[in-house]
């Protein structure tokens, strides 16, 4: 108060019309807040790393003694393994996708909202820094390759970063396209529970997508995650020594009918999931507010 | 240059079958402080929401900063800066923070984006606590944080819809004098809804606004001269003689409100010398004498039928777009 009879300058400031450098600064200053967020929750980055440890190492190991009898040349663990680097990106980036309900309830989404810039620059600023964190956290993960026979291939780890990234994305638009309607944040859990458990569970990060009944396979190939899966785990086992026998079994790829399709492909349909929802989201968002 | 700040003409906005706003004319002139009173559900959040380009019109049009809201949304958006009576600011992140997100939103040319940072802060006084998370800060300090980012992009006109609301006296009075002094410094167009009487006196104009119509647009000034009469209120020893002496000397009909005679007449400070003279010359007996201007209360009651506060209390005339903000 004291400072209130200090005379001021006038510094206005120029605001530029629109142009698609607005857009990206508005981009670029959403993803540096779900930067400055992520680093001040030390918290969230260790809780979110505990379950994808548990499926790797508890669930792999558990039932790995189980089927350990099988005789094949591939341990439980390194099969899992791009899948729990799936299952962490699944749930890290729709959880990102979904705090934007947050961001409603405490109105700083109205902030956002009513600036000059799109609302398909606010959330792709919102959905690359849920996918920058999400990558971040597989970044650990990546370091325990080691543990579970995975080998330490610079390549093999860039290419998995590139197609995790490619990932988060498409689940950070899910994420933000459930959320648009959500007035409350207690309708963000069941909304988990009901929608992105199921995705883990019908992606083939779990289990191989060879051999399944019509009805799961039939699931798995209209869920979006199972396209973003199968890449991960095409990339890990073109590096390890396993026998064709074992190859078919643990990583036979997805097949329309006869048809397998090439990971290309897989990629290509992720990326245009990625622009559908990311549209849908825009959409919902634009009607709600 | 001299187009007006704001022009509105025939403003219409339904939902469904309730009419929020019925048809309104206003024009606020450049560097003009102008309130917008009623009571809540009158249409003027709504109409306010309107020329922030936030809620498009059923009919008619409006035009902040000579740009038509509608047809050039982005570019009305550039020139406003907005408070809204919600919270809209990110609590983990810094005062400081707040605004380079806010000045990288609105794409605020980065050589003069830090002086003119620091120079909002101090406007509000924040600049000492800026370094803080705003989880930290007072419910005021909030309210001028949100103030200061509404004016970093230099705004032509600046809107605030109920600034003040949820906030203790000192602080309401304070946030005025924050308001009061942007003029200044720069040449803004202040644009704020209130329904408090008290704060409308600050403003330049007022435009009284019930059941979605504009009902009366002046100074406040004017607006109370045009209700006209000051009150006189005396307390005397023999009330129903007073009573009778002011009907026979002055032809008033004089009331009792509240244990007093009060009696409504243009001049009031003229009239208290007769009346003293008339009283004393009847033997009534006085003990005290005090005369009120009238009140944006009394102007609020001469235009609607209603106090204010009674307009409040009836509540459901509260249109569904209000109830659903507030649901937030």
């Amino acid at each position: 108060m004291t400072e209130l009879r200090e005379p001021l300058r006038v510094e206005a400031v120029r605001v530029p019309e629109s142009g698609l450098a607005t857009e990206a600064r508005a981009a670029a200053v959403v993803w540096q807040r779900e930067m400055i967020r992520f680093v001040k929750d030390r918290a969230r980055i260790l809780s979110s790393l505990a379950q994808p440890l548990l499926f790797l190492f508890v669930l792999g190991s558990g039932l790995g003694s189980l089927l350990g009898s099988s005789g094949s040349g591939v341990a439980l663990p390194t099969f899992l393994f791009p899948g729990v680097l799936a299952i962490s990106v699944l749930f890290t980036a729709a959880f990102s996708g979904i705090s934007i309900v947050w961001d409603r309830e405490f109105g700083f989404l109205r902030e956002m909202l009513v600036a000059p810039v799109s609302t398909t620059s606010i959330l792709v600023g919102k959905a690359v820094g849920g996918s920058t964190v999400a990558t971040l956290q597989c970044v650990l993960l990546l370091a325990l390759a080691g543990l579970v026979g995975v080998p330490y291939d610079p390549l093999m780890f860039l290419e998995l970063l590139v197609l995790i990234f490619l990932m988060a994305f498409m689940i950070c638009c899910l994420g933000l396209m459930l959320a648009a309607r959500l007035k409350q944040v207690q309708t963000a859990m069941p909304m988990v529970q009901l929608i992105i458990t199921p995705l883990m569970f019908l992606s083939g990060a779990l289990f191989p997508l060879g051999n399944l009944p019509t009805w799961l396979t039939v699931l798995t190939h209209v869920n979006p995650m199972t396209y973003a899966v199968e890449p991960l785990r095409h990339v890990v086992f073109s590096r390890l020594d396993v026998s064709a026998a074992d190859l078919a079994r643990y990583d036979p790829g997805i097949r329309w009918g006869s048809f397998l399709v090439p990971t290309w492909l897989e990629i290509l349909l992720t990326i245009a999931f990625s622009a559908l929802l990311l549209a849908l989201a825009v959409t919902r968002f634009r009607r709600t507010e | 240059m001299d187009e007006p700040a704001v022009s509105v003409r025939g403003l219409v906005k339904r939902y469904g079958d309730v009419e929020a706003v019925r048809g309104i004319d206003l024009e606020v002139a450049r560097g003009e402080t102008f309130g917008f009173l009623g009571p809540n559900g009158a249409g003027k959040s709504t109409t306010i929401n309107i020329l922030c380009t936030l809620v498009e019109p059923t009919a008619g049009e409006a035009a902040v900063a000579g740009l038509d809201v509608v047809r050039e949304r982005a570019a009305v958006r550039r020139r406003i800066g907005l408070v809204f009576q919600e919270p809209t600011l990110d609590g983990p992140m810094s005062g400081e923070q707040n605004l380079r997100f806010h000045g990288e939103l609105y794409g605020v040319d980065r050589r003069t984006a830090a002086a003119r940072r620091e120079e909002v802060l101090r406007t509000v006084g924040l600049f000492e606590r800026r370094k803080d998370p705003v989880s930290t800060y007072s419910g005021g300090m909030r309210r001028r944080l949100e103030i200061a980012r509404g004016l970093l992009h230099s705004p032509q006109v600046l809107f605030l819809d109920e600034p003040t609301i949820g906030l203790d006296p000192q602080t309401r009075a304070s946030i005025w004098n924050y308001l009061a002094r942007l003029h200044e410094t720069q040449p803004i167009t202040v644009f704020v809804t209130t329904h408090y009487m008290d704060e409308a006196e600050n403003c330049d104009r007022i435009a009284i606004m019930n059941e979605g119509r504009i009902v009366a647009l002046d100074t406040p000034e004017a607006l109370k001269a045009q209700v006209g009469a000051d009150r006189v209120v005396v307390a005397t020893g023999d009330d129903d003689a007073a009573i009778a002496a002011v009907r026979r000397e002055f032809g008033l009909e004089a009331g009792m409100h509240d244990g007093a005679v009060t009696i409504s007449v243009p001049d009031g400070a003229g009239f208290v010398p007769r009346l003293f003279a008339a009283l004393t010359a009847a033997g009534v007996d006085v003990r005290s004498v005090s005369v009120t201007r009238p009140s944006l209360d009394d102007v609020f009651l001469a235009h609607t039928g209603t106090t204010l506060r009674d307009a409040e209390a009836r509540g459901p005339s509260m249109h569904p777009m209000a109830m659903r903000m507030r649901g937030r």
